[in-house]
């Protein structure tokens, strides 16, 4: 298939309309009429208010502004014909047993075929096959949960997407393996901006464990904007991994839109263990009695890397309950900022919704910006909201230091312990280990980036070391 | 000489607590330091170990001959010394076991020795444990977290088995012990005496030394070492509390 490229300045708004012009009147969208008028919506909501600046509430500890100067290759089509989609996923960790999905620069590489109809009923692959081939499933989701007025890139993402992830568990369907899904950039052409656009549907009573991993095998400047709606059906439980390790020099920036039925369960978990630029956004409603949502992450930044975490949680109906809890970690002139927003709806009594950012800023350099913040209607409600900014203890790193132990080590057991507490909520166990490895590889500075996720080793036919002696160093 | 040390004064936000210490301990000796509240005993142990916020005025510590002011604290500890502490430190998240196996094979490497193996520093760990009665559950635990006052001083006990210190300062690791656990502690102490290392207990009561038995007791009294005895004066202490000293500083 034809790929329409376009290449040019990411800030220049009007080649984007442009682009968008072009594969209207070429017909090059998929998705169907309905899906088409979406994106007409969406790019009308991405005109008018452009990219965000500094000028914008969201946006004023962000810096985007490097990324909107630089030309971008964007990439929309279908993969190229000339990759070989083996060669790059050949690795696969032994003890992670799982359902893997593939997408290499943005774009779903079959490995097996584009759309997989797995025992039960469970679909999984290519949304842009998905809205052919499931189009009533997809019609009947995709865009409902997304407000492009809100968001630009979600818009921009929304009006020009060309493909993505497409996961569909039936009612009472209990997925038994992992669902992995693993965005891989890997360009020798030059910067990419990718848009990968993903659908996870959960039918009642049903239950999924989905890793998500945003992973980099170059150097260059990419950009890439993902968006992902779930919807999460009355009783189904959803657990949700996102790992992120990119280069230096790239941007990922993923909204996840989250609803949730009566009595349902939600745990995203956003470990972000590399990138220039990394902003994870959630924003989740509570819409059935009963549900129960857990936002969490850790973020372990140096250099000037910048990582961000907003989160949005709506308590529409009585009785649910909602925690966040995100740590980081910041050295050298690294900056991350928080934001948290309860909303507590009138009709919401007997909410129950918590939320803290903990972080430790090594150097008088780096910089955190947090902003918890509570916005209640109802009045029969137990809400907390807590951040903190601090040093590692010196009373633990005398302690430590008294049995010997020097300060380099003193620190990174500090350090370990304190992202650890995220580590351990993740309930998938070898993932769990190999995240726990991976952070340890991380605080010593000897994570790389071809470190991929829980996917990719570098010598595929010896099993990966989980435990990794602190001491030896 | 193990230790040496001379007219030591330290001081703390500009006010002084060490008036002039001198204490001599050789190898294979057990002291005693007792003394009031407040007296100083703590800040004592604390600037051995390296603790930065007490600033040494003047005076000298020499351990092994070797300057101890000059060196970081990880390298005291290193040398052989360790603080039982008298009030240890709670330290989520990091396992007592990969806390040990750090700190013994990088004391191992300052001496030039390989790391322990897996298998040889958990057999350790369990003779250790068995020496000071430690239930299995713990060391899977934090450093110290949720420990009860009892569980953290034999956890220091542990540790102290565990390094195999030349020289342990254990302040007042009796405090907050049932009486069980006041004989299990001290006699994994007992178990660790050997000619080659020595031990300063401090302590409030007779009842410790009844089970370690010192060579030496001081009083530390106002930032000085004012009275120097035998197990006995730890007795006569017991019995007459420390007024009489009190009194025969003011006549002198
Ligand atoms: N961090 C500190 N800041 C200010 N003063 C301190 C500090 N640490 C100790 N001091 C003071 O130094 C003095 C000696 O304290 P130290 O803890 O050494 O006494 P001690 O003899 O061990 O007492 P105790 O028997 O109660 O344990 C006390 O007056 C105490 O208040
Ligand atoms: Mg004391």
């Amino acid at each position: 298939m034809a790929m329409s490229s376009y290449n040019g300045i990411l800030g220049d708004t009007k080649g984007i309309a442009g682009l968008f012009e072009h594969k209207l009147s070429t017909s090059e969208f998929k998705g169907g009429k309905a899906y088409t008028e979406i994106r007409k919506g969406a790019i009308a909501s991405f005109l008018k208010s452009g990219f965000p600046g500094k000028e914008d509430e969201k946006w004023r500890n962000s810096d985007i502004e490097k990324f909107l100067e630089s030309r971008f290759e964007f990439a929309e089509g279908a993969l190229p014909a000339d990759v070989d989609v083996d060669k790059i996923f050949a690795c696969e960790v032994p003890d992670l047993d799982t359902w893997l999905i593939t997408l290499l620069n943005g774009h779903y590489a079959a490995k097996n075929s584009d759309l997989r109809i797995l025992p039960q009923g469970i679909i999984i692959g290519s949304l842009s096959r998905a809205m052919r081939d499931a189009h009533e499933l997809v019609e009947a989701h995709l865009g409902r949960l997304v407000n492009n007025d809100k968001n630009a890139f979600a818009a921009l993402n929304s009006a020009l997407s060309g493909d993505g992830v497409f996961i569909y568990v039936p009612d009472n369907v209990i997925v038994e393996k992992p669902i992995q899904m693993v965005n891989v950039v890997n360009s020798e052409s030059g910067s990419l901006f990718m848009q990968p656009r993903n659908l996870v549907i959960l039918g009642k009573n049903s239950q999924l464990q989905l890793v998500h991993c945003d992973d980099s095998r170059d150097q260059a400047m990419h950009f890439t904007n993902a968006v992902t709606e779930f919807f999460i059906g009355d009783n189904a439980s959803l657990d949700h991994y996102k790992m992120q390790n990119i280069n230096d020099h790239s941007a990922v920036l993923h909204s996840g839109w989250f609803t949730l039925g009566r009595d349902s369960r939600l745990t995203t978990n956003a470990i972000s263990l590399n990138g220039g630029f990394i902003r994870n956004e959630n924003e989740i409603v509570l819409k059935g009695e009963g549900a129960d949502a857990n936002a969490l992450g850790v973020y372990l930044v140096d250099k000037k890397q910048h990582v961000e975490n907003h989160v949005h949680v709506s308590h529409l109906v009585p009785r649910c309950t909602s925690s966040e809890l995100f740590k980081g970690i910041l050295d050298d002139y690294s900056t991350a900022v928080f934001t948290g927003h309860i909303l507590v709806a009138r009709d919401a009594q007997k909410t129950e919704a918590y939320q803290s950012n903990r972080n430790i800023q090594l150097t008088d350099k780096a910089r955190v910006n947090t902003q918890p913040f509570l916005e209640i209607y109802a009045d029969d409600v137990k809400c907390s909201h807590g951040a903190t900014v601090g040093q590692l203890d010196a009373e633990a790193m005398f302690y430590l230091k008294s049995r010997g132990i020097g300060e380099e080590n003193a620190k990174m057991l500090l350090m370990y312990a304190f992202a650890s507490e995220i580590v351990q909520k993740i309930s998938i166990l070898n993932l769990r280990e190999r995240i726990d490895d991976m952070i340890k590889k991380r605080l010593r500075g000897e994570l790389s980036i071809c470190d991929q996720c829980v996917l990719h080793c570098s010598k595929p036919d010896q099993p990966i070391q989980f435990e990794i002696d602190m001491s030896k160093i | 000489m193990l230790l040496q040390i001379k007219n030591l004064h330290a001081q703390i936000n500009g006010k002084e607590i060490l008036r002039g210490v001198n204490l001599e301990v050789k190898a294979g000796e057990v002291h005693a330091i007792m003394g009031p509240n407040g007296t100083g005993k703590s800040t004592l142990a604390s600037v051995i170990a390296g603790r930065e916020v007490f600033e040494v005025t003047a005076g000298e510590v020499l351990y092994n001959g070797k300057n101890l002011l000059e060196m970081p604290v990880e390298q005291r500890a290193r040398e052989g010394i360790f603080l039982g502490f008298q009030y240890p430190v709670e330290i989520p998240g990091v396992s007592i076991t990969n806390f040990m196996r750090t700190a013994l094979n990088e004391v191992r490497k300052y001496h030039g020795q390989e790391p322990l193996s897996g298998a040889a520093f958990l057999a350790r760990m369990e003779e250790k444990k068995k020496l000071v009665e430690i239930q299995s559950k713990l060391t899977n635990r934090s450093v110290n977290e949720g420990f009860s006052g009892g569980e953290k001083k034999k956890n220091e006990i542990f540790q102290m088995a565990m390094l195999e210190p030349q020289l342990a300062i254990l302040d007042e690791t009796d405090s907050g012990l049932d009486i069980d656990a006041l004989r299990i502690v001290a006699n994994g102490v007992n178990a660790l005496r050997s000619k080659d290392n020595a031990i300063i207990v401090i302590t409030h009561y007779q009842r410790l030394l009844d089970y370690i038995v010192p060579d030496i007791v001081h009083v530390l009294f106002d930032g000085k070492i004012v009275k120097t005895g035998g197990k006995e004066l730890a007795l006569e202490l017991e019995g007459k509390g420390y007024d009489w000293i009190r009194k025969e500083l003011e006549t002198r």
